[in-house]
């Protein structure tokens, strides 16, 4: 009879600590993301599709068009031009086109960058409904940015 | 004004009432899940989401009112209505304000317990009706949950009626006149067990409504939506209204028997119009903030198991209302001067 009472009091007092808690939830400010008028800045290490890297001073891109990544791509979706310019060492890049559509993301062409020009970015809202819209030219892209 | 003009500008009133209410009663329970939870809740329909319940009205009346193969054609039909109308007619009777009822009468409160008793025969004939296994399932759940419910819930009324003395809502209110601690529920002169009678009674009005955490009529988890299972369209948006137009029943009858009804908790009473307002203002806050807590229970407890439920009646709540009714009888019969 005594274990009946116990339980009773222990079981009441419970269900109104319970209720303290939601109702002290209530108040606290919401901590959701109101995701489609909201954006989360992805974090540093997130491998979204490659982008250039530019130069500190010029702000053109590091690249020197040496094609090593074209050449390291698994999948064949990278296709660098480069060419020689009066004054200039090596070469300048003229066109960097990546096919998304292809690109698995594994992150060769980051690795044999010789020249730190190559990097993820943190995009991730990339949803299309044409496939057009997945090739990206990276030089656009970067003077799109600066 | 002559009275049945008065009589049915009332019940127009009283559908409005039931049906606004069932409508943004549903966008509170969002809101107030949502906030208990830390999001938002609706806020893309309308400035706050305050449009969201018209969309769905409209998305729920635009469906095809579809009858599945092999239901009962009459009582698939007649179940939303059965559980919609007792409720609806359950507002004639409940005073708003002290002149502000449709239909001031001597045995209101039994009224209410009487139509009340037809919710169930509504989920009942709905669930067997759509010749479906989870449905039936949930009918008989809801059937033994509300005979357990309804004992406790009317041992507390015959008690309150014991003190009161008469079924009139109305006069159950001015008999809580002055100031608040002469609400029934801070009555301790009259038994000692009346704040548990309220939650007793509180409790088992959430039962009877098939609220969570006792909605063993719908139990989405494991009964798909047990007796709305097969019903598309209106048939379920009515259903809904019956169940948001019950809690306010409920809370309602609450409000009367222990918290003052339409009294103010300070003895400032005024005349004429502004008296109806006052009467009015207190009555609905009163109202909803009781439905409010409906609201944040549901939010906070997950739904009991089917045997927990009848045990917390049958083990708690049937004993502590009776022992509560021979206890106020024996305060009623040694203070009668009280």
């Amino acid at each position: 009879m005594s274990g009946y009472f116990k339980e009773l009091i222990s079981g009441t007092k419970s269900l109104f600590i319970g209720l303290g808690i939601t109702g002290k939830y209530f108040f606290e400010p919401v901590v959701t993301l109101q995701y489609p008028h909201e954006y989360l800045e992805m974090t540093p290490r997130y491998r979204g599709h490659i982008e250039l890297i530019p130069d500190e001073e010029t702000g053109e891109p590091k690249c020197v068009a040496c094609g090593m990544c074209e050449k390291g791509c698994p999948s064949g979706c990278i296709s660098v031009k480069g060419e020689k310019r009066k004054g200039v060492k090596g070469k300048v890049l003229t066109k960097y086109i990546l096919n998304f559509t292809t690109c698995s993301l594994c992150g060769q062409c980051v690795e044999s960058c010789k020249f730190d020009a190559l990097r993820f970015s943190l995009d991730y809202n990339l949803a299309s409904q044409r496939k057009e819209d997945f090739i990206y030219d990276l030089i656009k892209r970067l003077k799109e940015k600066s | 004004m002559p009275e049945p003009f008065r009589v049915i500008l009332f019940i127009i009133f009283v559908m409005a009432f039931a049906g606004l209410n069932a409508a943004y009663l549903v966008w509170c329970e969002r809101k107030g899940a949502g906030h208990i939870q830390r999001r938002i809740g609706p806020k893309e329909v309308g400035p706050y989401g305050l449009l969201q319940p018209i969309a769905d009205g409209i998305k729920l009346m635009t469906k095809q009112l579809f009858l599945p193969k092999g239901v009962d054609p009459i009582l698939f039909m007649v179940a939303p209505l059965m559980v919609m109308v007792p409720a609806i007619m359950s507002f004639c009777v409940i005073p708003f304000s002290e002149i502000f009822v449709a239909r001031e009468i001597n045995i209101g409160l039994l009224m209410i317990f009487a139509f009340a008793s037809v919710n169930v025969l509504g989920l009942l004939l709905g669930s067997w009706g759509s010749a479906n296994k989870y449905a039936v399932i949930a009918g008989a759940r809801c059937v033994s949950q509300n005979v357990a419910y309804e004992i406790p819930m009317l041992i507390t009324t015959i008690t309150m009626v014991m003190v009161t003395n008469t079924m009139n809502l109305n006069e159950i209110v001015r008999l809580q006149d002055g100031w608040f601690w002469h609400w029934y529920v801070f009555r301790l002169d009259i038994s000692l067990l009346m704040p548990v009678a309220f939650l007793i009674f509180f409790v088992c009005s959430l039962a009877e409504t098939n609220r969570a955490p006792f909605d063993m009529a719908e139990a989405e988890s494991e009964l798909i939506a047990g007796t709305y299972t097969e019903y598309p369209g209106m048939g379920f948006g009515v259903f809904f209204m019956g169940e948001y137009a019950n809690i306010v029943i409920g809370c309602a009858l609450t409000t009367i028997l222990f918290l003052g009804g339409w009294q103010s908790p300070i003895p400032l009473d005024f005349s004429g119009f502004l008296g109806v307002i006052w009467g009015l203002f207190w009555f609905l806050l009163k109202l909803y903030a009781l439905i409010f807590t409906v609201i944040w229970i549901r939010w906070t407890y997950p739904r009991t198991q089917f045997y927990e439920l009848l045990n917390l009646s049958w083990k708690v709540l049937i004993p502590f209302s009776l022992f509560n009714l021979i206890l106020t009888a024996l305060q009623i019969k040694i203070f009668p001067w009280l």
